[in-house]
């Protein structure tokens, strides 16, 4: 296979370049999109390289009929990504909450900018994690991972399609405009160097015949893909083992759903990924995600040199969410700083963990910028 | 023509656990299913081949009842879900069987963008003027002073005339029929399932329950009856003046071309591709 890009060493490009090459490795081979600030590279990027690769780009009439067309192509057998930011995610939400009730896998990449409504269009800001969690209606899960650097931006759009395969489930990339736009150094790997997760397909009749049932008793079907003779209906309505609509059965909707929910939280330290840096010893947490870590990082340091012992928690993964890991951590130390960009959205489920085991102190900024390490640093001092 | 018994028609093609059908008597919704799967059967396609897509709304049910794949989308949105699955697999066949609010109304956006694209798919639009569903509320498709539970004093805006669109929108055959033109409907969707790119039969069907009973017609016939005085056969509506079709809905064959559909496009399209990069002569 010729790849449009080079591979097996390193390139100087964005996260956006990042991300559309990763999903490439991967073996996305379907791309739908509409443009929007920060996130537009990604689709130039997919545009440059889909044809190229024998995949498909197209560029729909809104984000709508981009989250609905990735659908369809993966019940086609595709592996399938969109990208958009706040604003597009805003409107993708109606059929996420589709993805999330068929068990279709399908990559929603949100680089965040800042917001409400259109917002700081070309500036960034952490204001959609909890629209990740939580934007589409009803009970549900899904996954959400956040890069803090553009070789992250490339790792974790790998693992992005690997678990959405895997668990038959929209994954968020949820990144940063900064990242999106930043320029480092990334290896791109070899094919052969990458882990790529095929989904499950039925092994027999049986199994086809069960598209939401749980025949291998992880909570993730086989999914049998359309056109292969096992006439699969699929619906966004409540429904049985079979497919089946059943709208109105309080039992059918509650095996549906904590399905849904179970297969991935009964695998989430599987899921769940983490760094620490220098929290063996910490007496000062600081947690957070994405291109605000990096700060934090570098504020740990400072706070290190200054006899403070300090130490950060990098959140890879956004949800589901360590609740327990959180609690531990919060017996450990004295006092847990959330840096974030927003007025506070991950603090809460820090603060939900932290269960009043230690004191949990939100650092917000909003604007367009990022934390200096040296506002980090002021808080914590005091 | 040599027509199959209905219920050689229901036992070649229905999941018979999904039986009975949720439509309401007098529902026109069955006749146009029943005729899309004669279509189907004259013609000897595969169904391992076809999957069908819908949106919401009472025609949007029908994929459920056939034994096909099919994908039971989100309102409206049915044939962005059809791109995906088309473009992703060009060797499927697609039906989208739609209701006029769905396809005009929340849709139709991406109605005049899947036509505009000429994505290789057969729509079967059920037309009730109504909401059907949700209890008859007013549609984009009614005709002015008609009522619905949303227009309790007669619809105000103007309707959308749906064939017309999709002519103007580049569709690459449009046909619309009552469902009471049973020969000509299936004529029709046969002609629609042998065609490359956006295709289109929409029927004016009954539906006596959500739009009849506001409307006094509370039975099929008494719609059937209106429905022969309000259509008009296209020949015919060309010797009519703009006067003498106020409140007529044309019926006939509209449009019968063979522009490129989006799957035949996109293949140039790769081809070009790879020619620019030097990846191919």
């Amino acid at each position: 296979m010729r790849y449009p890009f080079p591979v097996g060493k390193s390139d100087f490009i964005q996260g956006d370049e990042a991300i559309a090459r990763a999903a490439i490795l991967a073996g996305c081979r379907f791309y739908a999109g509409y443009p929007i600030t920060p996130a537009s590279e990604i689709f130039e990027a997919m545009a440059l390289y889909m044809p190229l690769v024998d995949g498909v780009s197209i560029q729909m009439e809104d984000e709508l009929a981009s989250m609905a067309a990735i659908i369809g192509a993966s019940w086609a057998g595709a592996k399938a990504m969109t990208a958009t930011s706040g604003p597009g995610f805003s409107l993708m939400q109606e059929n996420i909450g589709y993805a999330i009730m068929t068990e279709t896998p399908v990559v929603v990449v949100d680089v965040q900018r800042g917001g409400p409504s259109t917002g700081q269009p070309t500036l960034g800001a952490q204001g959609d994690i909890m629209q990740a969690i939580w934007g589409t209606h009803g009970d549900h899960m899904l996954i959400v991972l956040s890069p803090s650097t553009v070789q992250e931006a490339f790792d974790f759009t790998v693992r992005a399609f690997n678990l959405a395969e895997r668990y038959r489930t929209p994954v968020v990339l949820l990144t940063d405009a900064e990242i999106a736009h930043m320029r480092e150094r990334v290896y791109i790997p070899n094919p052969d160097e990458i882990e790529v997760v095929e989904r499950k397909l039925p092994a027999n009749e049986e199994e086809a015949k069960l598209p939401f049932g749980d025949p291998h008793g992880d909570g993730v079907p086989p999914m049998p893909i359309f056109g292969r003779g096992y006439r699969t209906y699929v619906t966004g309505l409540t429904h049985d083992e079979y497919g089946r609509p059943k709208t109105v059965d309080a039992e059918i909707h509650e095996r549906l759903i904590r399905r849904i929910f179970n297969k991935i939280l009964s695998h989430k330290d599987e899921i769940i990924s983490y760094e620490k840096f220098m929290l063996d010893d910490a007496e000062i947490a600081i947690i957070s995600t994405g291109i605000v870590s990096r700060s934090g990082v570098r504020a740990v340091k400072i706070l290190r040199e200054k006899g403070i012992k300090a130490g950060l928690l990098k959140l890879n993964t956004i949800w589901p969410f360590d609740f327990d890991m959180i609690e531990e951590l919060a017996e450990q130390v004295e006092k847990i700083y959330v840096p974030e960009m927003n007025l506070g959205q991950l603090y809460h489920l820090v603060k939900e963990g932290a269960n009043g085991k230690a004191e949990v102190e939100l650092i917000p900024k909003i604007g367009g910028e990022v934390h200096t390490p040296m506002e980090i640093v002021e808080r914590v001092v005091g | 023509m040599y027509l199959k018994s209905a219920y050689d028609i229901r036992d070649k093609y229905l999941r018979k656990d999904m039986l009975p059908t949720i439509f309401c008597p007098g529902c026109g919704i069955g006749s146009a299913l029943q005729y899309t799967l004669r279509a189907i059967d004259d013609l000897g396609l595969n169904p391992d081949e076809i999957v069908w897509v819908s949106g919401i709304g009472c025609s949007s049910r029908v994929p459920g009842f056939v034994n096909f794949d099919g994908l039971h989308t989100t309102h409206g949105r049915a044939l962005a879900f059809a791109t995906g699955i088309k473009l992703a697999n060009p060797d499927l066949k697609i039906i989208a069987f739609m209701g006029d609010g769905d396809a005009a109304a929340i849709g139709g956006n991406h109605f005049i963008h899947a036509i505009r694209r000429n994505l290789d798919v057969t729509v079967i639009l059920i037309n009730n003027f109504t909401y059907g569903m949700t209890g008859g509320q007013v549609a984009p498709t009614a005709l002015k002073g008609l009522r619905g539970t949303t227009a309790p004093y007669g619809q105000f805006e103007n309707p959308f005339d749906i064939a017309d669109l999709a002519v103007s929108a580049g569709a690459n055959y449009v046909a619309r029929w009552s469902v009471f033109n049973y020969l000509q409907g299936i004529n029709s969707i046969k002609k629609a399932l042998q065609k490359e790119g956006f295709t289109l039969v929409e029927f004016l069907s009954p539906c006596p329950i959500s739009f009849g009973r506001r409307n006094r017609m509370k039975t099929a016939p008494e719609l059937l009856r209106w429905y022969q005085k309000i259509t008009v056969p296209l020949a015919k509506a060309k010797k009519m003046s703009p006067e003498e079709l106020e409140g007529k809905i044309v019926i006939g064959e509209f449009v019968d071309r063979d522009r490129p559909g989006l799957v035949r496009e996109y293949e140039a399209y790769k081809k070009r591709a790879k020619k620019m990069m030097g990846w191919e002569e």
